[in-house]
């Protein structure tokens, strides 16, 4: 496929990339927006913010993460060498600390005492409140009622750190009506608060700034697999709500050819039903929401429409606006996969390799272990292992018909 | 001003030789039900209403407070989408050649219905501007050439923390009317600063001709009438949609109660024309 953009010099001076992204918001946020992006194009290549990200890193969030050979499950799969990224092992439990630690240096030369998220699984929210914690900043955390329910753990959690946390009862009550949420808050309260986007969605500069502080695993990813490997892996593989967890693992890859990338979005009841959230693989038509153009998944008359899946954190009816051009340019392929081969990753990697996966990061599993199967021994896969699964025990307990 | 300008300029340079300002009432279409919009746009005109802005109803409307919201659920709920809302101009127009019509929401419903399909379809409609909250003028691209020669004015918003620079671009760019959103919120804020507003309004003068006309946070004759001593036009949206729906269960006593609140504006603001 021959590439009309040049991949690793994306979004545009405003914010574009390729036809997707975009800065559509309301005037009162534009000022907000100019002024973030210059901060962040003050501090890119700093050496000095530069070093003091990294530090944390190291320090509070524990990184680098392990890259782990699951060689049991490989075996039992019989195929391909599956190797996990072991995003879960960040503080916090998941890649979305690399994204808040990033963004609340930011905040924090911005000035602003106070920091808003939306948060879909809990993970985003909990990483904004564990920062804001550290920070002394003041939080609140918008989090649709539905997931507000089904990640119970994580709302406690994001109490105990200090945070606010305000549930949501509008439209479907899922992590998109979170972001309204959030975005009616940003516009009311511009002057003192700072809204940490959780994923690589939002108006620009987020898509870029998420991209950029998540990284840090596709980096690590690929120097570990130089050393442990010997090569650069065949192929990578992650889940794709928004597409940070992805963004940040497939970027650093973005000019070796050789690598093969997935995405896997969330198949829901399946893609037939029409109940998912795959709006890259279900070739969801061109839209705009939350202040990007992207594949979106709504009605004829251009209504956002309901998404479903088991995992909070993947309920998102649109996607990152770099996923939408690398689809287009045909970097990555974008698959699916449903609830029900989800749920069966979930179990199998905890009892195979001891580990229990967030279920967002069991859409990457699911389908890692299709494209093992399918390759010979010789060949090696990434997967990001983008979260722990904690926070996903009442759900599979409550689909066990175990109530606590 | 010749015969075949815009509507909306039209109008305001009647106003502007008449010493009068613009009342322009924001009702979402198909709230609480499709079948009474276009007898609540005659009411609104009836009462002396410039312009009206007619919302398209969206689900995710991010830049609205809850009543707002709530007229979008109601109108979503009977299945009014952008094309019933075309319909509905088309039928205001039968009786009414005069008042202008602005479609006001979000860009998606356009978006996905194709713009040079919509901009055909408004035109014949006889829609005459468009106000699409999340479209700044940077992102219209050509979609300004297309609206434009289809007779639509595209229009802007302008906010308290606008810069100069941006200022400048939207003030180029806009036509018919500059919206400024008189404060930092959503739609159905109660906070509005009259005076605050004139100081940045009369630094907008120094940047354009177009008339300036305010919105969010008007909700009575003295709020109209303090914002249209220093604005062209006021903007009353949440106050209209919240009596709307309060009287959801009995549409039809609607239009009566549209006239009596959009009615108090007129002669407020009209009493301060001449005084
Ligand atoms: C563990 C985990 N993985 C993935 C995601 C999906 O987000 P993204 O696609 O931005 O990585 C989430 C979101 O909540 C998450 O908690």
């Amino acid at each position: 496929m021959s590439r009309f953009f040049d991949l690793t010099q994306l979004p545009d001076a405003s914010g574009h990339f390729g036809p997707y992204g975009g800065r559509f918001v309301s005037e009162t946020l534009s000022f907000a927006l100019e002024e973030l992006d210059k901060i962040y194009a003050s501090l890119k290549h700093d050496p000095d913010f530069q070093a003091e990200f990294d530090r944390d890193l190291t320090h509070y969030v524990g990184r680098p993460s392990p890259l782990y050979h699951a060689e049991r499950w490989s075996r039992e799969i019989g195929g391909a060498q599956i190797w996990l990224k072991r995003e879960d092992l960040n503080h916090t439990g998941a890649h979305k600390v690399n994204n808040t630690i990033g963004q609340a240096l930011l905040a924090k030369r911005s000035g602003k005492p106070r920091v808003i998220a939306e948060t879909g699984a809990g993970q985003h929210g909990v990483a904004t409140a564990t920062v804001a914690a550290r920070l002394g900043l003041e939080c609140e955390v918008y989090m649709g009622a539905e997931d507000v329910e089904r990640q119970k753990l994580n709302v406690y959690r994001m109490r105990l750190l200090g945070a606010k946390v305000v549930p949501v009862e509008s439209g479907s009550r899922t992590l998109k009506d979170a972001m309204n949420e959030a975005l009616r808050d940003w516009v009311t309260n511009v002057d003192n608060t700072f809204y940490i986007i959780g994923t690589v969605a939002g108006p620009h500069p987020y898509p870029m700034l998420v991209r950029d502080f998540n990284a840090v695993a596709g980096r690590e990813a690929r120097r570990q697999s130089l050393e442990q490997i010997g090569r650069l892996p065949d192929a990578l593989v992650a889940c794709v709500g928004g597409g940070s967890n992805a963004m940040g693992l497939f970027y650093p890859f973005v000019e070796d050819d050789e690598v093969a990338m997935y995405g896997v979005e969330a198949g829901g009841d399946g893609l037939a039903t029409g109940r998912h959230a795959a709006p890259l693989t279900a070739n969801a038509p061109r839209g705009v929401l939350h202040g990007n153009r992207t594949y979106l998944m709504s009605d004829e008359g251009g209504q956002i429409a309901d998404t479903h899946s088991v995992s909070a954190g993947l309920d998102y009816p649109g996607v990152g606006p770099e996923h939408a051009l690398w689809k287009d340019v045909g970097r990555v392929e974008y698959v699916a996969a449903d609830d029900h081969e989800v749920l069966a990753a979930f179990r199998e990697l905890t009892r195979v390799e001891g580990i229990m996966p967030a279920l967002e990061s069991a859409h990457a599993l699911a389908h890692a272990k299709k494209l093992a199967a399918s390759l010979p021994r010789d060949k090696h896969i990434v997967v990001n292992l983008s979260g722990r699964g904690d926070k996903d025990i009442h759900t599979v307990a409550k689909i066990d018909g175990i109530e606590f | 001003m010749n015969q075949h300008a815009n509507r909306i300029d039209r109008r305001f340079a009647a106003l502007k030789a008449a010493g009068r300002k613009a009342l322009i009432p924001y009702i979402t279409a198909g709230d609480p039900a499709p079948a009474h919009t276009v007898d609540f746009m005659h009411a609104c005109v009836e009462a002396g209403a410039d312009v009206i802005e007619l919302g398209v109803p969206f689900s995710d409307p991010m830049a609205d407070g809850p009543v707002i919201q709530k007229a979008c659920e109601r109108a979503l709920l009977h299945g009014t989408r952008l094309s019933h809302v075309l319909e509905m101009v088309a039928a205001f127009r039968e009786r009414d050649a005069e008042t202008p019509v602005v479609l006001m929401g979000y860009l998606n419903p356009i978006e996905r219905m194709g713009y040079a399909a919509f901009a055909r379809q408004a035109r014949d409609a006889g829609v005459d501007g468009v106000l699409a909250v999340d479209m700044p003028p940077e992102e219209m691209g050509e979609n300004a050439a297309l609206f434009a020669d289809h007779g639509l004015q595209s229009i802007f918003l302008l906010a308290p923390t606008t810069s100069e620079q941006r200022a400048t671009t939207i003030c180029h760019h806009g036509q018919g009317y500059l919206y400024y959103v008189s404060l930092k919120g959503v739609t159905g804020a109660a906070t509005l600063d009259a005076e605050a507003v004139g100081s940045q309004l009369a630094s907008l003068r120094a940047l354009t001709e177009l008339p300036l006309c305010v919105g969010f946070g008007i909700r009575d004759g003295a709020t109209a009438a303090a914002i249209g001593r220093v604005a062209d036009g006021v903007i009353v949206g949440s106050a209209l949609v919240g009596r709307i729906a309060e009287r959801a269960d009995a549409p039809e006593t609607i239009p009566q109660a549209l006239r009596e609140i959009l009615g108090e504006m007129r002669t407020a603001l009209d009493r301060d024309a001449r005084a």
